[in-house]
């Protein structure tokens, strides 16, 4: 026959965000550190090798952080002018920076004075970036031009001069070392080939790109610029995937997890917003204080940092999950004993008889399964219970009503226990949506308990403060009734053609209060 | 050609199955119980309804085998015969007539020809327990000996009354009373309770009574909840009891094992109870049955044990008390809140079940589908409880969805109130839950519909409520990038000048929705829910209301608690015609044009059928039923009926079943009731021996012709077929590799004769076994006589051709064999006139 059926929890949607994987995820940071920088912070950009720096520019000087350290642990401050775009190679070890006078400077990490000057631009450059054989640095400027350097005799290599207005964002390819592309504020976002001498792709992003960023396959190109973000698919000739419109302003940065599967965007709205890859959805979005330029992630997801035109460097890590293990933990039985028989091989005359699998009841549960009324109240009024899922106390005092069994649960309890009841009474009782149980519950309390009222101080002060939350309920509810008259009124006024609708909106408003 | 004027009114199916103890047969294969005017036989290990035994004209009352042959029943009714039935082949033996109404019988091993039953002679509440004598005579239908008083003043009810193992007792319990009756004594003792005289509240009255099958014992279930096992109860003085106490309310029923080492007892908790050695501390449990548990029966042979259930339920269980089988039939539940509804895809009537559940009946087998369990909780079976009920329930978009209101009500609380959507599920052929919405309304749900749309529309439900207010709801896309989801939400809340909402309709093609506001009809657009139209006929609260169907579209028929029955036309927005007719149940055809009302009058309830454009009714018929009609629904034919006479023609498309106060459902049969009676088992007969294609309506016919003819023929090749493969010496044989078989010459005749003797023994166990047909059983006996010669020589045949003395031996042998059969048969038939 059917089972015990165990007791059903109410379930009360959430008002507000909902709780999603990624909302667990990307809340799962502490609370972020504020570090103050000279001027607005332009770049960011995290060494891809351990230990993980990071590089920051900001005003004239690129500083390197710790992953932990609030103190820059070395800065760059050889620049005359603004730095822009301090990069990190892929082995972590030199760092190129372009600056407002047209320089692209190449440091080692080691060192402070730079290794190589390119000099060739005219105007600031604001984009820079080694190529995937590490030898080469292509740099964008605001002379129109982009320029392909060798490290090595720090010379020129090429120069293309196929933007038509400045160059301020620009990535290579992780996988190709010929390939890298450019965005500029002539609107298109091209994509060259060293091999070739020009262009071989140009899309129209429709605004003045503001970044660009290649997925690590180099299939996807994601382009920002305006307040949208497009996505472009490179392997069928630039054809636009998904054009995204989440931010109230223009879109300064963008910057993947280290999974792929999450795209971060920044904005001067002051909103980081997380995609995902997949569906191109909005999963998650953090505010900031100051409208954002520039966003990057470290290894794995363990840090974000945010830079922002106010100059502060916003440093969130995530939460260690160190302190699951400080929990010493109960020794369970041996693996074996939990596949002992079952992974017996049925021979060919054997019956396989299954022992019925046991279904796991919650204690309070096993409590009503045997008719143990008090103690499945006892259980749910625990602290533990009634403060973090007070729903499961409300269920099973209407369970108990359910049964006609609530009086006897309820009677017959002493000082401590009875107070117990009654703060839960207290916490929860002029909430809304367990008001219709508490109240039936209260009642039975007051009629149970009214003969012992004055032998002790403790439940007579608890009995007075919940006499005081009902006169104050009372009284809320009266003004509610009030504004709801005035309400009424107001619609009333209103013409006759009108009246249905707005009876509606009234029907609506009043649930609302409800 | 003549044709019925009116269709009959039928009881369809949904008898009771636990009016009375259920009947194990002898060796447990099946399973026999009363279920109205029939006695029905179950197997037990299928579930399957294997007979339904015909011949009674009123309810059967009680069923007993026959002690001296226990392939054979008696079974006793209302209508005041005791019959005799062979219940493996279903046929009727004898009839006996007593002339009273009978409400219970008794049969005893030690009391051959004659059995005992209740009956009351004079006054309506005095009850007789008698002894009826039973003549024996070759004819059909006999008269029955003239009854001898056992013991007077019992009760009614079979539980009360129960025969010693032994059979030289018999004890009846009442009120606060025990008497037993000593058969060889020729007298009754009297045992009364001493608390009960005294206490006014005293709640010790006997309720039920068991005797053990071996000891001088007697158990006695009180409605107290104790139990006490009575002994030396020979001496008025000198008896002892005993009690042992669990249940916490009434004692149902009572009943000790086959051996009598342990007594069962069952109750209101649905908990079936094994008192082991008839100690209170060795018990055992087997809970949850679903329903109070109204009688226990055991298996002679000890194997398996039955308990009959208050919602209509027999449950087979083992003798490790594991339920092994479950015969269910039509829940009776004293409210059908849901009303009757067709299921769409299985075509099975859906009405309340258990308490909380949805029960799908089949109307054609007579059996539960399933049981939808809607409220998912833990039923607590307490009277006083107020429970959780199914209110409404209603089908949508063919089936896809289903929505139930369920509410609880206490008498000064406030309404709990929960709807809930249902999707049904291809893969697991089950309705999952789709959506829960707590308090969808304000006040208790008066009306739920699904809007009949296509397949492309999203799916829209509409509550009316006596809150004031109608509600859309709409299926809405609820998936995100983790999940794909759908949900039902709110799309729109109606009101009309705060009346109570009392009822709501679609039209046909779901453009119109129509909701009834206590005396007003709205009508609004279903695209952009906006009021169109109001009709008031200031006649009372509108109570049914529904739109016509097919060419009769423009029609909206309202009928009202005062009596009127209205008809609006549409079109011109005016009212088309009215009548006074006070309409209990409106229910319209959904395959025609059709509308069937039931009117309530002062000689029963009236049937009208009509069509919303026709002034005159189509088919009028008076006093359907005595009582009042509660629900009504018209479920559509598989084949469309061909009946031409013009008052039968509504029946054509749909069958129209009603559920009265009663709780009888009923139906309407254009057919005679001798058609109506022929069994269903003869027809799967014929259906199962050949496909009904044309070719068979054409050659069919022929063979059978042939068949008869070359009867003999076929017997030889018949004989043939079973020998190969049941007899286990020849499979050996045949397996066994040939190099270790001895020589072919010496298997020969020992393979012969296994195959003679494997042929004959099945046909001889199988053979009705009836000590009182011995004319029957030596005409068979001759048959078979005729037919062995015959198998010898097709045996000898097959050999490759023997010499003809070698045939003859054979034929002694095969004589031989034959007489050893017999004298297994005899002593097979003095084993079973052993009880």
């Amino acid at each position: 026959m059917a089972g015990y059926k165990p007791v059903a929890i109410q379930t009360y949607p959430i008002l507000g965000e909902k709780i999603t994987q990624d909302t667990l995820y990307w809340n799962n940071y502490k609370t972020p550190v504020q570090i103050k920088e000279f001027g607005a912070v332009s770049k960011v950009d995290f060494s891809p090798q351990p230990p993980y720096n990071y590089a920051v520019t900001a005003s004239s000087r690129i500083h390197i952080y710790g992953r932990y350290s609030q103190e820059p642990i070395k800065t760059f401050s050889r620049f005359k002018d603004t730095a822009y775009c301090a990069t990190y190679r892929q082995d972590g070890r030199l760092l190129v920076a372009g600056s407002e006078d047209g320089g692209v400077q190449l440091f080692d990490i080691t060192g402070r004075a730079p290794l190589r000057q390119f000099e060739g631009h005219t105007k600031a450059v604001h984009t820079v970036d080694f190529t995937a054989d590490k030898y080469h640095v292509v740099s964008g400027a605001d002379d129109y031009t982009v320029k392909l350097w060798d490290i090595p005799n720090s010379k020129e290599i090429l120069t293309f001069k196929e933007h038509s207005d400045y160059v301020r964002c620009g990535c290579a390819s992780r996988l190709n070392p010929d390939l890298f592309v450019t965005g500029s504020y002539d609107h298109t976002v091209k994509m060259f080939d060293t091999r070739t001498n020009k262009s071989v792709v140009s899309v129209d992003h429709g605004q003045p790109v503001e970044s660009v960023l290649l997925f690590p396959s180099g299939g996807l190109l994601v382009s920002a610029g305006g307040r949208y973000v497009k996505v472009w698919d490179m392997l069928k000739g630039g054809q636009l995937l998904v054009s995204l419109k989440n931010h109230h302003k223009t879109v300064t940065c963008l910057c993947l997890s280290s999974s792929g599967q999450r795209l971060l965007s920044g904005s001067l709205d002051r909103k980081v917003k997380v995609y995902s890859t997949t569906s191109y959805k909005v999963v998650h979005s953090f505010d900031y204080a100051a409208s954002i330029l520039s966003l990057a992630l470290a290894h794995e997801d363990e840090t974000i940092v945010v830079g922002m035109t106010n100059g502060i460097l916003s440093v969130k890590h995530r939460k260690s999950e160190a302190k699951k293990d400080s929990l010493p933990r109960r020794r369970r039985p041996a693996y074996r004993t939990f596949i002992k028989g079952k992974n017996y091989m049925k021979q060919k005359d054997d019956i396989l008889i299954n022992r019925p699998s046991k279904k796991h009841l919650e204690l309070y549960d096993r409590d009503l399964k045997n008719f143990r009324i008090s103690k499945a109240l006892d259980r749910v009024l625990e602290p533990s219970c009634t403060i973090k899922t007070p729903e499961i106390t409300v269920s099973i005092i209407k369970e108990l009503n359910r049964r006609g069994v609530l009086a006897n649960a309820l009677a017959g309890r002493d000082e401590k226990e009875i107070s117990r009841v009654l703060n839960f009474l207290i916490r929860n009782l002029s909430q809304p949506r367990f008001a219709s149980v508490l109240i039936n519950a209260a009642e039975i309390v007051i009629d149970i308990y009214l003969p012992v009222i004055g032998q002790s101080p403790v439940v007579d002060k608890k009995f007075l403060l919940l006499q005081g939350l009902v006169e104050k309920e009372i009284d809320y509810q009266k003004e509610l009734l009030e504004t709801m008259g005035m309400m009424d009124m107001l619609f009333a006024t209103m013409t006759r053609k009108e009246s249905t609708a707005a009876s509606d909106g009234l029907l609506e408003n009043k649930r609302i209060e409800s | 050609m003549e044709e019925a004027a009116a269709a009959r009114v039928v009881r369809c199916g949904g008898s009771e199955l636990s009016l009375r103890r259920a009947v194990f047969s002898a060796d447990s294969k099946y399973l026999l119980c009363v279920s109205g005017d029939f006695v029905k036989v179950y197997s037990t290990a299928t579930e399957e309804c294997v007979h339904v035994l015909q011949g009674h004209r009123n309810l059967v009352t009680g069923i007993q085998l026959n002690p001296s042959n226990h392939l054979q029943l008696y079974s006793c009714s209302f209508d005041g015969t005791i019959k005799l039935w062979d219940y493996l082949d279903g046929i009727l033996i004898k009839t006996f007539t007593v002339g009273h109404k009978l409400h219970a019988l008794f049969t005893h091993a030690h009391a051959e020809d004659s059995v005992f039953v209740t009956i009351n002679k004079e006054k309506p509440d005095v009850f007789q327990l008698v002894s009826v004598p039973l003549p024996r005579t070759p004819r059909q239908d006999a008269e029955a000996g003239e009854p001898r008083l056992v013991l007077d003043h019992i009760s009614p009810s079979p539980k009360c009354v129960a025969f010693g193992g032994q059979g030289d007792y018999v004890a009846a319990v009442r009120d606060f009373y025990l008497s037993v009756y000593f058969f060889r004594k020729k007298a009754t003792s009297r045992f009364t309770l001493s608390s009960s005289e005294n206490r006014k509240h005293a709640k010790n009255n006997f309720t039920c009574v068991a005797c053990h099958p071996k000891e001088d014992c007697i158990a006695t279930g009180h409605k107290d909840g104790k139990i006490r096992l009575w002994r030396g109860f020979d001496d008025e003085r000198k008896y002892t009891y005993t009690c042992l106490h669990w249940h916490h309310d009434l004692v149902m029923d009572l009943a000790f094992s086959a051996t009598g080492s342990s007594l069962l007892s069952g109750g209101r908790e649905s908990v079936l109870v094994e008192w082991r050695d008839a100690a209170e501390k060795t018990k055992e449990f087997l809970p949850r049955l679903g329903a109070t548990i109204e009688h226990i029966a055991v298996s002679p042979a000890g194997d398996l044990l039955c308990t009959s259930h208050a919602d209509n339920k027999i449950i087979v269980i083992g003798r490790n008390l594991e339920a092994c089988a479950v015969i269910q039939g039509l829940v009776r539940d004293s409210r059908v809140l849901t009303g009757l509804m067709v299921d769409p895809r299985t075509k099975a009537l859906v009405l309340n079940g258990k308490p909380g559940h949805l029960q799908f009946y089949s109307l054609q087998s007579d059996k539960q589908l399933y049981n939808l369990d809607i409220v998912q909780q833990e039923y607590i079976n307490d009277c006083g409880l107020v429970q959780i009920e199914l209110a409404k329930a209603a089908f949508g978009c063919f089936g896809a969805w289903l929505a139930t209101v369920e509410q609880r009500q206490e008498r000064e609380g406030a309404l709990e109130l929960q709807m809930k959507l249902w999707a049904y599920n291809k893969k697991t052929q089950g309705f999952l839950l789709n959506t829960k919405v707590s308090a969808p309304h304000e006040d208790c749900i008066t009306a739920l519909c699904f809007r009949s749309a296509d397949k492309s529309d999203v799916p829209t439900l509409v509550t009316a409520s006596r809150d004031g207010r109608f509600k859309v709801w709409v299926l809405a896309d609820d998936s995100d990038i983790y999940r794909k989801a759908e949900g039902w939400t709110c799309d729109f809340v109606g009101s009309y000048h705060k009346y109570q909402a009392t009822n709501c309709c679609f039209s046909g093609d779901g453009s119109l929705l129509a909701v009834s506001f206590e005396e007003t009809v709205t009508l609004w657009e279903s695209d952009t829910w906006e009021l169109r139209s109001t009709f008031c006929q200031r006649a009372g609260r509108v109570r049914h209301l529904c739109f016509g169907r097919l060419t009769c579209s423009k029609y909206l028929l309202g009928a009202t608690e005062s009596g009127t029955l209205c008809c609006w036309n549409l079109l011109s927005c005016a009212l088309e015609w009215s009548t006074k007719l006070s309409v209990s149940v409106m229910e319209p055809d959904p395959h025609s044009e059709n509308v069937a009302a039931v009117a309530r009058s002062s000689g029963g309830s009236d049937l009208f059928v009509f069509k919303p454009s026709e002034p005159r009714p189509l088919c009028v018929q008076r006093g359907v039923c005595s009582e009042e009609v509660l629900w009504g629904v018209f479920v559509p034919r598989d084949v469309p009926e061909a009946l031409t006479s013009e008052a039968l023609q509504w029946l054509n498309r749909s069958q129209f079943y009603f559920l009265t106060a009663s709780q009888s459902l009923l139906t309407f049969s254009s057919k005679s009731p001798e058609e109506k009676l022929t069994p269903t088992s003869k027809q799967l007969l014929a259906e199962e021996s050949l496909p009904a294609t044309p070719f068979y309506f054409l050659l069919g016919r022929h063979r059978q012709q042939r068949g008869e003819q070359t009867d003999g023929a076929a017997e030889s090749e018949r004989v043939q077929l079973p020998a190969t493969e049941n007899v286990p010496a020849v499979s050996e044989l045949l397996h066994t590799p040939a190099h270790v078989l001895p020589s072919a010459a010496f298997l020969c005749s020992l393979f012969i004769n296994s195959l003679l003797l494997a042929t004959e023994a099945p046909s001889a166990e199988g053979m009705p076994e009836d000590a009182e047909m011995e004319e029957e059983g030596e005409r068979d006996s001759s048959e078979e006589e005729e037919a062995a010669p015959e198998k010898a020589q097709q045996a000898g045949l097959t050999d490759g051709g023997p010499g003809g003395d070698e045939a003859e031996a054979l034929r002694q042998r095969l004589s031989k064999c034959e007489k050893e059969l017999r004298k297994l048969r005899r002593v097979d038939y003095s084993w079973v006139a052993v009880p």
